[in-house]
């Protein structure tokens, strides 16, 4: 009873929490992930998809700092093909014995170079608003990878009477509904390798996919992990609990 | 000592020369003669120590990957998030590792408050508790900027800025605090070092908590003090096993949160960089301040509002004076019972406001909600002149013993 009593609490506590975070912003969409959940775990495929249309359209405003090309081994590619990717993007260097700044190929163990010099040149190259960068967007805006699927999907007419902003592009899911991105994707923007179709939404989502990846690359050892520790858990308590009862037993 | 028995010749060697094993005996074994009849409420403080060395421990290795500047910051905790071995969970335990520290404490304090535990003889107990807290607090807001992200910086800016309220002297103090004119790399240097000394002040503060509660022991869910052995069990081996049966418990709940939702207690924000040239949208604290945070913002004056908000727990200092009700357990006070429920609803009503912007209905809510917290210690005040407790036991053993029909069973399952 007592112990009822106090889950209870535990419970109130937790969803209370939760909703004061859910309370704000557009109804969100909700994507049926398959890291979501407690075995959940990221698709590979859709990984590589995204890291393409990261590459073929993101990349050319939007940074990835924290990301090393070492880290795609993950995604299921080899050391010689991410050797192959990470030479085809120049990386500054230096300075070297003659004391100058260099470009060399990238390393396996270089990280993304970001597009733009600094946030500064940034903003001057796109009217105004830096692009950010993406590595840690999955977890940086509410609703994580459902919110970056339902922006990229989110570009519609305003409805009537709307007046964006000169330069501003109307976005259903954007706070404000006035984002400076013009919508980034369309149908066929990219041909993807494994020949899936590139619809405009299958982009979206996974690029979605990859980059919940970027923000959260430890999730598939978390989750597994979780499972061990919590299972320990539930036997070591119940062991506890059994040597609770034994121990009190004695008392009249 | 008189209690500590051992063969053990290396044990006794070192007992006879420093009395550390019949002191430890004394404090957790089974020298502490505690009350029989304590409910699992009376787990949290246990719980409590435990969050207190989980934090110090993950502290100190996330202290050794973390740099404490505003350059380097931001990029030295995602460093522990993706290269430092096992770096995500250490970070995580300690990031929500802080949240379930205040959880086990707020039910530790509303366990108080229902059992009247701040009561004479327990007043400087309870009052080292309500330090433990403003000391936790500040621990907590400093370890929040740490990571430089959007929510530390805008957090830091606004928390630090309530200190302006002050008249005449408040603008230096704001300066004084900052190391500058503005919260910029001075203030995350010396919020790192007193994120890391507080720590240890908690520690001491714990020491002397439990030091105090040993004068008189534990008060218990009766409230009625225990006279005689057969009031009283010794700690080891009931109540530690128990509290690690409750250990076992809040484990449990802890691992799901860190591995199955570790961003569920934060802030998106927080993930973006600090930027002192762009504002975030609604700037909120940690779930754990948002009742705070409603009472500031509840009163429209600054300076009244900074003093309802540090008042609304430095009342608490002063509640064993308030209450002089000689019955300590609500158990027995059938009307205090029913206002402790509505000022524990009202506590959580204010968390709620908290988060919500403060405008319209919010505002005013949280006006009501504020007033009646205040009120609440008044009604206290009054209650304890005019209610009618009802009859106390006369003894503990008495109440556990001859309180069921079997009396064996039914005090296995009062603690059970």
């Amino acid at each position: 009873m007592k112990i009822l009593t106090a889950a209870a609490l535990a419970a109130l506590v937790t969803v209370g929490a939760g909703q004061v975070h859910a309370a704000e912003g557009e109804a969100m969409p909700k994507y049926d992930w398959s890291f979501s959940g407690v075995f959940g775990r990221f698709d590979r495929a859709a990984m590589q998809r995204g890291l393409q249309v990261y590459r073929e359209v993101c990349s050319a405003c939007h940074g990835l700092k924290y990301v090393a090309f070492r880290n795609l081994e993950v995604l299921g590619y080899s050391e010689d093909e991410i050797k192959e990717m990470a030479t085809e993007y120049s990386i500054g260097d230096g300075p070297n014995d003659e004391g100058d700044m260099f470009e060399r190929p990238g390393r396996p163990s270089d990280y993304f170079p970001s597009p733009f010099p600094n946030d500064k040149a940034a903003a001057a190259a796109n009217n105004g608003a830096a692009p950010p960068d993406l590595s840690l967007m999955a977890k940086a805006r509410p609703g994580g990878p459902d919110y970056i699927r339902n922006l990229l999907l989110g570009y519609e007419d305003p409805p009537a009477g709307f007046e964006a902003l000169e330069g501003l592009n109307y976005n259903l899911y954007f706070p404000g509904h006035q984002i400076a991105m013009a919508a980034p994707l369309s149908d066929g923007a990219v041909e993807f390798a494994d020949g899936t179709e590139a619809s405009t939404e299958q982009m979206a989502t996974d690029l979605a996919n990859f980059l919940m990846w970027t923000a959260e690359p430890n999730l598939e050892r978390r989750h597994s992990l979780g499972v061990s520790v919590v299972l320990f858990l539930l036997v070591f308590t119940g062991i506890l609990y059994a040597a609770k009862r034994k121990v009190w037993s004695d008392l009249h | 000592m008189s209690g500590l028995k051992t063969n053990n010749p290396v044990i006794r060697w070192i007992e006879y020369r420093l009395p550390i094993f019949s002191f430890i005996d004394h404090a957790v074994g089974s020298g502490y003669p505690t009350p029989r009849n304590l409910n699992y409420w009376w787990n949290f403080g246990s719980l409590a120590g435990l969050a207190l060395v989980i934090m110090i421990l993950t502290g100190i290795m996330l202290a050794m990957q973390y740099t404490a500047h505003v350059a380097f910051a931001f990029d030295s905790v995602e460093r522990i998030m993706r290269d430092v071995n096992s770096g995500w969970l250490i970070r995580y335990i300690h990031m929500n590792g802080g949240s379930f520290f205040f959880i086990v404490v707020y039910i530790h304090l509303f366990r108080g408050l229902y059992y009247g535990s701040y009561k004479a003889p327990r007043e400087l107990l309870w009052i080292l508790g309500v330090v433990i807290l403003l000391l936790m607090m500040a621990t907590a807001f400093m370890g929040y900027v740490l990571p430089w992200g959007q929510m530390s910086f805008w957090g830091a800016t606004v928390i630090t800025n309530l200190f302006s309220a002050i008249p005449l002297i408040g603008e230096s103090i704001v300066t004084w605090l900052w190391g500058g004119f503005a919260v910029a790399n001075p203030t995350l240097n010396r919020f790192y070092a007193l994120h890391y000394l507080l720590p240890f002040v908690i520690v001491g503060a714990v020491v002397l908590h439990i030091w105090a509660l040993h004068r008189f022991g534990s008060n218990n869910p009766l409230g009625i003090e225990a006279n005689g052995p057969q009031d009283k069990i010794p700690f080891h081996p009931y109540y530690t096993a128990k509290d690690a049966f409750g250990v076992g418990v809040f484990l449990l709940f802890f691992a799901a949160v860190v591995f199955f939702a570790p961003n569920f207690f934060g802030e998106p924000d927080n993930y973006i960089p600090a930027n002192p040239l762009s504002t975030p949208a609604h700037i909120v604290p940690e779930w754990y301040f948002l009742p705070y945070y409603a009472t500031l913002r509840a009163i429209p004056d600054k300076l009244l509002g900074v003093i309802a908000m540090f008042g609304s727990i430095l009342i608490l200092f002063v509640l064993p004076w308030i209450d002089r009700s000689p019955v300590r357990s609500a158990k027995f006070r059938p009307i205090y019972k029913q206002f402790f429920w509505i000022f524990l609803a009202d506590c959580i009503l204010l968390g709620y406001i908290g988060a919500k912007p403060p405008e319209g209905m919010f505002l005013i809510i949280g006006r009501i909600a504020t007033a009646y917290y205040f009120l609440h210690f008044v009604i206290v005040f009054v209650l304890s002149y005019v209610e009618r407790p009802r009859p106390l036991p006369s003894s503990i053993g008495e109440a556990v013993l001859k309180g069921g029909g079997a009396p064996a069973p039914a005090a296995a399952r009062e603690k059970a």
